[in-house]
């Protein structure tokens, strides 16, 4: 993109890129993209905690994002929350103690029609039930590492 | 029962639409084969302007006029395409980018070679990991067909797709707030004017166009303004793809004539209510839009007649709430996530937001007040009309709706120090 424009429009991409090989946006990474694009580590600092997809923490391998808004609200996303809460021993936006999942409960996915969501690592699982979400958990514990949110 | 013919999810959930020769089969490309060959840009304007198409997106100004904005002053022009879509009960581009993203990609070619734009750039939410790699994947087909690149099927036109992912924002599907972010800035929504066909893309003349509007611009290239036009309301027309979710029978994604009452959608289509229940209420056009109700069953699902009700075709995501949902909940659910979403430039968005939804959150909590009331009939007045973009003008719309046709739920909140619909349980959030 950057080559329509100016430098900084490779701004995102580079930052996801980065993301996706230390999990999360490393200060080097904010002072390699401020370098790149010729802004200041504030401004981009800035920018990373404008998008919810961009942490400026370190996250778990497994990030679970659970929709809330209306539609799943109405399909019972609130005893599923409860549930994976519980479940993981995290609050809302916490990572479990073995620091390996991160909860966050997000807005609407745009998959209303098969309340409640959620995203696994940006995979859509549909219609979860706290019995699903147990079945779910298991598999996810069983699987490799990997880049948690993959940038391609 | 439901009886029009799909235009733009014809084929989908039979055929592997995503294969350039399936897709073929299902009538693709045939009109940008047609186009290529045999219209100018020109006409192509003059053919959608005539169609009466009306942007898909939410805000639905007709597409034709928007082409017409482009200042001929021989600078280079951006094609944008808009796929974030993130309102509240909308998830048709979702499906139309993961189900049928050569019907895309060819609404996008033709578009481009309309508006003679040296550019185009599909901005694809970034939580829709799996569509975006489906479009990557139809891209390259595309371009190994010869649809997309250097000298188009021989004509000497030249188009290339580049897809921007998102990073996670709402706002980003405000179109100045999405130029930001192409730009590489936070997504924040710029004052208009200069509007984006004078100064949009890297300052340069801009067309950003929605995925299901784009869709549409091969059908009514290869059957024709006039066929577009016929269907539904002379100024709303077209096919239109409903999202429905709630307590119904059958969510989904339906394709209807423009104007279908909205009755017929529920029960035709949707399946209607679940055993046992009543209609409470249906927010008609996405998490903006104000409520319908019952009495309103009969009004036509396009632009004009959901506006003579105060409300909003919007983006088309219909949800429904029987008699077992909680007005106040409901509310609260939404405001929260105009709250959560707001980019913060406007000081009424921003706070108002806040304050309403801490309002929304006592009052479900049982620890409301009258005061509380008083503020949530009054607010509207300071918070609505007063910021840049429309996310600040989203926030009461539905909560008003609700207010006034619920007001004894409202006010049982106070008097029962609680919610009615749940007493046992007080409604804290994490």
């Amino acid at each position: 993109m950057a080559e329509h424009g100016d430098a900084q429009a490779a701004l995102i991409p580079f930052l996801q890129y980065c993301q996706e090989q230390d999990g999360y946006v490393t200060q080097q990474a904010v002072s390699d993209a401020a370098a790149l694009t010729g802004i200041t580590d504030g401004e981009v600092e800035s920018i990373v905690s404008f998008y919810s997809l961009l942490f400026q923490h370190p996250v778990g391998k497994h990030i679970i994002h659970a929709c809330r808004t209306l539609s799943c609200m109405l399909g019972g996303a609130d005893r599923l929350h409860e549930h994976i809460r519980r479940r993981l021993g995290v609050r809302n936006g916490e990572t479990s103690a073995d620091g390996e999942f991160t909860y966050q409960e997000v807005e609407c996915l745009a998959a209303c029609d098969k309340a409640p969501c959620l995203q696994h690592n940006l995979q859509f699982h549909y219609n979860v039930t706290p019995e699903e979400f147990d079945r779910l958990l298991e598999t996810w514990r069983a699987q490799p590492a990997g880049a948690a949110l993959p940038a391609e | 029962m439901a009886t029009f013919e799909p235009v733009l999810t014809k084929g989908v959930g039979q055929l592997d639409l995503t294969d350039v020769a399936a897709y073929r089969k299902n009538g693709g490309f045939v009109a940008l084969e047609k186009a290529l060959k045999d219209m100018t840009p020109e006409s192509i304007i003059a053919e959608v302007t005539a169609s009466n198409l009306r942007g898909r997106g939410g805000a639905g100004f007709p597409t034709g006029k928007k082409w017409g904005f482009l200042p001929k002053d021989g600078r280079p022009r951006y094609l944008v395409c808009n796929c974030d879509e993130a309102e509240p009960g909308t998830f048709k581009d979702h499906m139309l980018l993961e189900q049928t993203p050569l019907q895309l990609i060819e609404g996008l070619i033709l578009s481009a070679y309309a508006i003679n734009a040296a550019h185009i750039v599909v901005y694809i939410r970034g939580e829709f990991l799996e569509g975006y790699r489906i479009f990557m994947r139809a891209l390259s087909a595309a371009r190994e067909a010869g649809y997309v690149g250097d000298n188009l099927l021989g004509s000497g036109y030249s188009a290339d797709i580049l897809v921007h992912r998102g990073a996670g924002a709402y706002i980003c599907g405000e179109e100045t707030a999405m130029l930001e972010s192409i730009e590489g800035k936070r997504g924040e929504p710029r004052l208009k004017p200069p509007f984006p066909a004078n100064a949009g893309l890297f300052g340069m003349p801009t067309v950003v166009n929605n995925v299901e509007t784009l869709c549409c611009i091969p059908h009514i290239l290869t059957r024709g303004a006039a066929w577009f036009a016929s269907i539904g309301p002379p100024k709303s027309p077209g096919p239109k793809i409903i999202s429905v979710s709630g307590q119904v029978q059958k969510p989904g994604n339906y394709e209807i004539p423009m104007g279908l009452p909205a009755g017929e959608l529920l029960q035709d289509y949707a399946g209607g209510l679940l055993p046992g229940r009543t209609l409470k209420a249906i927010q008609p056009g996405g998490g903006s839009s104000a409520a319908i109700f019952a009495e309103d069953l009969h009004t036509g699902i396009d632009y004009d007649s959901l506006a003579a009700k105060q409300t909003m075709l919007g983006s088309g995501g219909f949800v429904v709430m029987d008699d077992t949902t909680c007005m106040v909940r409901a509310s609260m659910t939404l405001v929260r996530f105009f709250e959560y979403e707001s980019c913060g430039q406007c000081t009424p968005c921003r706070e108002g937001g806040q304050w309403v939804h801490r309002i929304l959150r006592r009052l479900e909590a049982g620890e409301g007040s009258d005061a509380d009331l008083l503020v949530l009939n009054t607010i509207n007045d300071t918070l609505t009309g007063t910021n840049l973009c429309p996310l600040g003008d989203s926030i009461m719309p539905f909560l008003l709706s609700v207010l006034r046709r619920f007001p004894q739920e409202f006010a049982e909140h106070v008097t029962l120090a609680g919610c009615p619909f749940d007493p046992a349980r007080r409604m804290v959030a994490a």
